[in-house]
């Protein structure tokens, strides 16, 4: 039994359906964008695993893709964070079910 | 790929990192989160060296393990008097169906499509033709991305420094 390109699809899926239950279900903030993160990663890893098997030989397109969305997952994070601790400063909590100021 | 090295390899890194980013999600505590989390971003990065994608697999170890885990564990400090426990909220049946859904509907799609597999030669070094190609042809974007990376930088500075210094 050899690896194939299905064996990293459904890898890839895992990890993203993994993440995406982190952004959702988890009440810090933090927890939040690990989901995030960790979706950033599945969806990496499912460019990188289709440059390796559909692509041609000497293109490169799919790991030139992965930079550019390691890129802006890193701009992400510094800004979310940097969001977090002003949420923090102002308010004491950084539990998403608690920053409800535009709730009706 | 078909000598047993690769295959053990394959499997290893799957169970790393699908294992720790459940244990992420079960463990109570938010720094032992983000270690894990770091444990998960390692097991990308050798599954990435398991594609041949050499110069990717360096970028998410600088970035990833390097980078954006030291920034959640500035996050997690900055914030003391929150609460450090890792609990869900209301929403956990819910996103938990979704997550499946997704995580089925993938799977489903991608086992069923008759994907055309080109075969590949043995490992050949990628990082020269990366820096060819975000110079050439995506050199546009390139330089896009580092104004985005400037202006990143100067938000998360802005929104995080005193009030009393903003002014000056």
């Amino acid at each position: 039994m050899s690896i194939e390109l299905e064996h990293y699809l459904v890898l890839g899926a895992l990890l993203f359906a993994i993440g995406l239950y982190l952004a959702l279900a988890k009440r810090n903030f933090v927890g939040v964008l690990m989901g995030i993160e960790l979706m950033f990663n599945a969806v990496n890893l499912t460019f990188v695993a289709f440059s390796r098997f559909v692509s041609a030989d000497t293109d490169v397109t799919g790991h030139v893709f992965v930079i550019f969305v390691i890129t802006v997952a890193a701009a992400e994070a510094a800004v979310a964070l940097a969001l977090a601790v002003v949420v923090y400063r102002n308010r004491e909590t950084i539990d998403v079910d608690r920053m409800d100021l535009l709730k009706w | 790929m078909e000598d047993t090295g690769s295959i053990v390899a394959f499997w290893l890194l799957a169970a790393l990192t699908v294992g720790s980013a459940l244990a992420v999600v079960a463990v109570r505590d938010l720094i032992r989160a983000v270690v894990l989390l770091i444990t998960s971003f390692l097991g990308v990065a050798g599954l990435y060296i398991t594609l041949s994608a050499d110069f990717v697999a360096v970028v998410q170890v600088l970035i990833y393990v390097g980078a954006i885990s030291v920034l959640l564990l500035f996050a997690i400090m900055l914030t003391p008097r929150a609460s450090r426990d890792n609990a869900e909220t209301f929403f956990q049946i819910p996103a938990l169906l979704l997550a499946g859904l997704v995580a089925f509907t993938i799977s489903l799609i991608s086992l069923d499509t008759d994907w055309t597999v080109v075969e590949r030669g043995g490992f050949e070094e990628t990082a020269s033709a990366i820096g060819e190609a975000l110079l050439d042809k995506y050199v546009l974007p390139f330089e896009m991305a580092a104004v985005l990376l400037l202006v990143a930088m100067l938000g998360a500075i802005l929104l995080v420094s005193p009030e009393d210094t903003k002014e000056e």
